[in-house]
């Protein structure tokens, strides 16, 4: 329920929706709002984009992209000692070995354990949580694919080179766009259920800086009927395919010559290490939202700690834009419980416009998303047209009852049941009220420099997915994150495994990469105390860590 | 307007039976967390979409043991929490290739769907509002299309599981029902069908390699002047 002292803009609302109704039934609702130029979507982006802050940014002063300046929080965590000591491991005696060792449990990481098994190898896929705790299963919109005759691969990578600002790699536009269909068929042979039309079609729709409708969707739980039907085929694939959930890879594991050869797991409940070795590994350990820059909250999982590009950066994989942090615009900002929680794009892909607390529409409702975002922030801190929340935060309404004018009556409840569901738990019926919304931490949009094999800078190390950059440029459109994950999933899978099957002989493992890394974050002077990667995010507040004075640990309690 | 809250009030929750206090409006994860405990288990997405959290609890002066999501559920004064984050069900193993869409893989794979007693406990326990018995009573008809459907929003807490008093995994069915209306009932697309040939054909590789040696100029000018296909309607 929303408080009194919301109501009236509230009722503004209300009473600007016939003529926004009508605006959008008469010009079309593509344009109920002008899009901006490049040079206004410029001029938004510099005054009023997080990552365009002063402290946004730092130079990092270790390791292969050393002297470039990257996302401050990600900086910290780069610049930071190994957990494990190096030379504790007897490295002779590994505890597993198989061919392809997986990382991560979301749908990158199921899509590669799949096409890695088919190629006839042994996979261990290790994952933090559980399997499928993860970004894939959370997202609702949806996935972007050029399946309709209107529609082409070359539009498709159009958009998204546009969309990315043109900074994309084109080489992995290239994979996206071209695999899409094929990825669709694949799921759909899986037993995937996207939406369809009567006639068998698959219903499309637009999303922020699509020019034809391409996002397919499961309802909105998009991301959860895509990875429980990997899962499921990963489970029944169980003789082929090994599973070990609880067991975040701490450090990977190099040979004499150079190549990535295992890594290491800390059992999360008995805080026992495990050798592991492999002959490639694939990091599909997904995004960051977890590091909170600049203290957003986030949409995402509670391991998006950004795990990945610390493993890979230690082994001395090169990154690329991670000078670029998502937000997404419609993170809800009321009540406090869902702080930061997503409201899916696919609102606004409906029909469902973003105004402020005098009702009005000040942008127009689909540009890219660090555009819109942009607009948003301006909209609330410059023009001061935000609605304040009762904890202090801001907010733009997010006119969803409009869907049902425009799609008809139990539109909002067919497609967005999800939202529908999150909303009624407190009270706020979203068929009848607009929710309150305001930009949220989101996706990492760079990461591990990869080609369209998945391979990043040092052999036998291939990443998929989230954690790997450069596909988007510095600005991911929605839909095409769940297809990144399941293209170049499936991409790093075969490859990892036919690299492996190509593999003559393997040298002696080696965690020499680690001293020598402790050794150069040591000579620029950092706490011994600050260790990566972080594993979990810290949410034990100050009045429990006063008393949690043990002052000498032993076993597997805290540390 | 009220702008800053006041400060919060403090409730007491009891947490596998011993006392802390919490801030009222807290959600039970986060009294968790509030109380010191670094969890590890029973927290994924934190949003409702995953179902790690599964947790019971029972209300003051209530002899009822409730069911809900950790993340979704907001504490009460005196409420007793228990998280059960893991649910030990049997999951046969089989090739989706190889079975047909019809009721023998249920009978087949999980005979015990057809021991089903209709009591309904399922439903309740279901923090999604499934009507679970409804799926699992689908299933046994050899409707699968509806149980598909009614199953679909199923996040696999297994909450309804842990209730069952006739021991039927009721969201690992549904997965399997899902998967065979996906691949085998659900009508197919022939546009898609099309554009994969299209595509193994080669169609579009000439275009591509040459979007991709466009000048940057050149393709932003495209990109800046491209149609916008109209929305659905409306
Ligand atoms: C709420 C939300 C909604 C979204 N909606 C959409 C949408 O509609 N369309 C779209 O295209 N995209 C969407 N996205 C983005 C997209 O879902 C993600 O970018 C994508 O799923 C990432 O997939 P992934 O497999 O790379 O990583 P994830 O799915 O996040 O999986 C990473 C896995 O790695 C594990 N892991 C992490 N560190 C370690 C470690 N050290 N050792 C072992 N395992 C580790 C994690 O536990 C996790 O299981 C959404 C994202 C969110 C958060
Ligand atoms: S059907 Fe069962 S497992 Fe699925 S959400 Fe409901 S209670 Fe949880
Ligand atoms: S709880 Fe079990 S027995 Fe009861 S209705 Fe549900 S499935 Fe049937
Ligand atoms: S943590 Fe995912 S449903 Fe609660």
């Amino acid at each position: 329920m929303y408080p009194e002292y919301m109501q009236d803009s509230l009722k503004k609302v209300e009473a600007s929706r016939p003529s926004r109704l009508r605006l959008s039934r008469e010009k079309g609702r593509e344009h109920i709002f002008p899009a901006m130029t490049a040079a206004q979507r410029e001029e938004v982006l510099q005054k009023f984009h997080p990552d365009y802050k002063k402290i946004a940014k730092r130079p990092l002063r270790i390791g292969v992209n050393k002297g470039e300046s990257i996302t401050t929080e990600v900086a910290d965590i780069l610049e930071a000692y190994s957990r494990i000591n190096p030379d504790v491991f007897d490295l002779n005696h590994p505890d597993m070995e198989t061919d392809v060792l997986i990382v991560g449990g979301g749908s990158a990481a199921c899509s590669a354990a799949l096409l890695a098994e088919q190629e006839g190898v042994n996979v261990l896929l290790v994952t933090k949580l559980r399997l499928g705790d993860s970004n894939s299963i959370m997202a609702q919109g949806g996935i972007q694919a050029a399946v309709n005759p209107q529609d082409s691969p070359i539009r498709h990578y159009l958009d998204v080179m546009g969309g990315g600002h043109f900074d994309n790699k084109p080489e992995l536009v290239e994979a996206l766009s071209m695999d899409a269909p094929l990825v669709i068929d694949w799921l759909i042979e899986l037993g995937v259920m996207f939406d369809r039309n009567p006639d068998g079609s698959l219903k499309t729709r637009h999303g922020g800086g699509t020019s034809r409708t391409r996002m397919l969707s499961c309802k909105d739980y998009s991301g959860s009927g895509i990875l429980r039907v990997l899962r499921d085929e990963i489970e029944c694939r169980k003789e082929r395919i090994r599973v070990i959930d609880f067991s975040p890879v701490v450090e990977l594991i190099m040979d004499t010559d150079g190549r990535v050869a295992g890594a290491i797991l800390q059992n999360f409940e008995t805080d026992e290490y495990f050798i592991v070795k492999s002959k490639a590994v694939i990091l599909a350990t997904g995004g960051m939202g977890r590091l909170h820059i600049q203290g957003f909250p986030t949409t995402n999982h509670y391991g998006a700690t950004c795990d990945g590009v610390v493993l890979g950066y230690r082994a001395g994989a090169r990154l690329i834009y991670m000078d670029s942090v998502q937000y997404h615009p419609t993170g809800a900002v009321f009540p406090e419980q869902i702080l930061g929680f997503l409201v899916t794009e696919k609102v606004r892909g409906l029909g469902g416009q973003p105004v402020n607390k005098d009702g009005y529409l000040f942008v127009f409702p689909l540009e890219p998303r660090d555009v819109e975002s942009s607009a948003f922030i301006r909209e609330c801190v410059e023009n001061h047209n935000g609605v304040k929340t009762p904890s202090g935060q801001q907010g733009i309404w997010l006119d969803s009852p409009i869907i049902e004018e425009l799609e008809g009556v139990g539109t909002v409840e067919r497609e967005l049941p999800a939202m529908v569901r999150q909303f009624k738990r407190f009270n706020i019926d979203i068929t009848k009220e607009p929710m309150l919304v305001y930009p949220t931490l989101h996706f990492q949009n760079g990461g591990l420099d990869v080609n369209a094999r998945c391979e990043t800078s040092v052999p036998g190390l291939y990443a998929a997915g989230e954690v790997q950059g450069g596909t988007h440029g510095r600005n991911r459109l929605m839909g095409n994150s769940q297809l990144e994950i399941t293209v170049f999933g499936r991409r790093a899978g075969t490859f990892a495994a036919q690299y492996a099957k190509s593999l003559e002989k393997t040298s002696d493992l080696t965690l020499e990469h680690v001293r020598k890394y402790n050794r150069e974050v040591e000579k620029i002077g950092i706490d011994p105390a600050r260790v990566s990667p972080i594993l979990l995010p810290d949410y034990i507040p100050n009045h429990v860590k006063e008393r949690q004075l043990t002052s000498h640990y032993l076993g597997a309690i805290r540390g | 307007m009220k702008e800053k809250e006041t400060q919060k009030k403090a409730v007491a929750i009891y947490i596998m039976g011993k006392k802390f206090f919490v801030p009222e409006g807290s959600t039970i994860m986060s009294a968790l967390e509030y109380s010191g405990y670094q969890l590890k288990r029973g927290a994924g997405c934190r949003e409702g979409f995953c179902g790690a959290c599964a947790t019971v609890y029972r209300l003051k002066g209530d002899y009822k043991l409730r069911t809900g999501l950790a993340c979704q559920t907001v504490v009460e004064d005196e409420m007793l929490i228990a998280q059960i984050p893991f649910v030990p069900v049997v999951k046969p193993v089989y090739d989706v290739n190889r079975i047909e869409p019809t009721i023998a893989v249920f009978k087949n794979l999980y005979p015990e769907v057809f021991r089903c007693v209709a009591c309904n406990t399922c439903t309740k326990a279901c923090p999604q509002d499934i009507n679970v018995m409804d799926y699992v009573n689908a299933v046994e008809r050899g409707d699968i299309e509806k149980a598909a459907h009614v199953s679909f929003d199923c996040i696999r807490c297994g909450l309804c599981a842990l209730r069952c008093p006739a021991e039927i995994a009721q969201f690992n069915v549904g997965i399997l029902a899902q998967r065979l209306y996906g691949k085998y009932l659900a009508p197919g697309s022939s546009q898609l069908e099309q554009r994969v040939k299209e595509i193994k054909s080669g169609k579009f590789d000439d275009e591509m390699s040459c979007i991709k040696k466009k000048e940057l100029a050149e393709l932003k000018k495209m990109y800046y002047e491209r149609d916008i296909e109209p929305g659905e309607k409306g």
